[in-house]
């Protein structure tokens, strides 16, 4: 190009690509998001008046409180034998491995509705749980099984087991994340392995899994909804039982959904804010270190 | 009779292929040494089995009157376990070529890990001797920072500060400036030649002749897994070298 040429493309106005295919799109979808809410606002089937009439009422919050414990209660349990999974499968030992690995297998195997069942009814299996020394040794507490598990911890029993064998990988591909480097420089400085995990590679590898664990848990809870076959009052089996003596079906599934809804987007938001916070601690601190 | 550090006729291999062979080399008390050789010599290797991150197949490894990795019980030598051995790295400091920071962790709280959590100190006193350590490198005021936003040769800094925190008998250092940017070579080599002046024990390998010329006592040139040639650092020039090998090795790289 010549620098006449050069001069001349300059002097001329500069006009962006026009993205009108975007704004045409954008269009159509908000018709549709209109033409959707509209639909559910004045739908007479969906009945407003009695889903507000139901959305606080005393069974199904105590559902919803119900579904929210087996959540938490499994989550947590699920994260610690998760953690104690994934070490066993890093460890240097073929048994631990061994055993970890068939772990993961038979809990990811078996279909969440099969097992809960299972445990509903473990009682056939095994009539008396006790603790004491197998094969005929003494024996130091026993209990009827089905004293000991009723419908709700038989499904937190469910939760927690199967969620454990789906976070023990997560955790483990967290840990195999966190450099090798991290874990030699630890053992350089005289700590033993079991500290340079607990103090290094734990530390690094649960930020790593936070998103992935943030995701399970909302999977989860909406997952929680079949301990309806067992009887468990939680938020489901409220409505359903609201449902079955009014009729009102599609209000109080609205009442479910909504209350659903909510404690998703909750647990969005919490998931963000901790997020946000481990990334952001560092550069709190950059500003007051540099100045 | 016996030196402070000494390597005999240790062996290692990866697989089939051998990466350390027949390696002989004492290092004394208060003595700076350098391992030089092209990349693949085993430089690295050697310096890992001195920290038992690699474990040898031959020969012996004695610490101050120590055997590395074995202990001698009713006559026979017995593999520690991972507790003692973790025992035995106390007093071996390393620095590693990619600094290996916790990046979870301050800079401070990176060099006050090991002496609390391993060591037992009162944490008010680790503190202190951070600090004091920090100062050393030139990095009390990153003190509150995380490894992410420090340089390289910040973060190696601390990384020689954090290792020292664990008051060693020998400092291994692992080309502990090849991943750094040519303007921050400078700073990392000044941290190690201000701690060769306190009489640090030190093992070294670089790729950096002029820095060890002048900071290290001996040389030991090593090839394909053996040393090759060890004299005095002052001989580090490409007439001083008395092998073809090693002159060829200098010529390239001087």
């Amino acid at each position: 190009m010549t620098q006449q040429q050069t001069i001349h493309a300059a002097s001329l106005p500069h006009i962006p690509t026009r993205h009108m295919g975007r704004g045409v799109v954008a269009v159509v979808l908000l018709v549709l998001l209109l033409w959707l809410v509209q639909g559910l606002a004045f739908n007479q089937a969906l009945d407003w008046p009695t889903v507000w009439r139901y959305f606080l009422d005393y069974n199904v919050l105590a559902g919803l409180g119900r579904t929210l414990l087996i959540t938490v209660v499994s989550i947590v349990v699920a994260i610690i034998i998760g953690t104690v999974l994934a070490t066993m499968r890093l460890s240097n030992s073929r048994i631990l491995q061994t055993v970890a690995w068939l772990y993961v297998w038979f809990f990811r195997s078996v279909p969440l509705l099969v097992l809960l069942v299972l445990a509903f009814n473990l009682s056939i299996l095994m009539p008396e749980i006790s603790i004491g020394i197998p094969f005929g040794g003494p024996t130091f507490y026993s209990e009827e099984t089905q004293k000991l598990i009723n419908p709700l911890v038989a499904a937190i029993l469910t939760f927690s087991l199967q969620q454990a064998a789906y976070s023990s990988e997560v955790l483990r591909a967290s840990m195999l994340a966190v450099p090798v480097g991290q874990r030699e420089a630890a053992a350089a400085l005289g700590m033993t392995s079991a500290r340079a995990l607990r103090r290094i590679v734990f530390p690094q590898a649960f930020r790593i899994a936070l998103p992935p664990i943030a995701n399970d848990t909302i999977n989860l809870l909406k997952s929680t909804s079949i301990v309806a076959f067992i009887a468990v009052p939680d938020l489901m089996y409220s409505v359903q039982q609201i449902y079955a003596q009014n009729f009102r079906v599609m209000p109080l599934l609205v009442v479910a959904t909504v209350w659903y809804t909510v404690v998703v987007s909750v647990l969005s938001a919490a998931q963000y804010l901790i997020e946000r916070r481990l990334r952001n601690a560092p550069s709190r601190t950059k500003a007051g270190a540099s100045a | 009779m016996t030196a402070f550090l000494e390597i005999a006729n240790v062996g290692k291999r990866f697989g089939g292929t051998a990466v350390l062979e027949g390696i002989d080399l004492t290092v004394d008390r208060g003595e700076a040494v350098c391992l030089l050789g092209p990349s693949g010599a085993g430089k690295s290797t050697l310096l890992r089995c001195v920290n038992m991150l690699e474990r040898i197949d031959e020969g012996i490894i004695m610490l101050d009157g120590e055997e590395l990795g074995w202990r001698e019980a009713k006559g026979r030598m017995r593999e520690l376990s991972g507790r003692e051995e973790a025992r035995q790295r106390q007093s071996i400091g390393m620095v590693f070529q990619s600094f290996n920071l916790f990046s979870h962790m301050t800079v401070l709280e990176n060099v006050i890990e090991a002496p609390i959590g391993v060591l037992r100190r009162p944490r008010a006193e680790a503190v202190e001797s951070a600090h004091r350590l920090l100062k050393q490198v030139g990095l009390d005021h990153k003190a509150d920072a995380y490894p992410a936003q420090l340089s390289g040769g910040q973060q190696q800094r601390v990384a020689i500060a954090r290792a020292l925190a664990m008051q060693p008998k020998l400092m291994l250092f692992d080309e502990p400036t090849s991943a750094l940017d040519p303007e921050l070579v400078g700073e990392v080599l000044d941290a190690i030649k201000q701690l060769a002046t306190t009489g640090m024990t030190m093992l070294i390998v670089t790729h950096e002749i002029g820095f060890a010329r002048e900071v290290s006592d001996r040389f030991v040139f090593m090839e394909d897994g053996r040393v090759v040639e060890t004299g005095p650092s002052s001989r580090l020039t490409v007439a001083g070298a008395e092998t073809p090998r090693m002159r060829d090795f200098l010529s390239k790289v001087l």
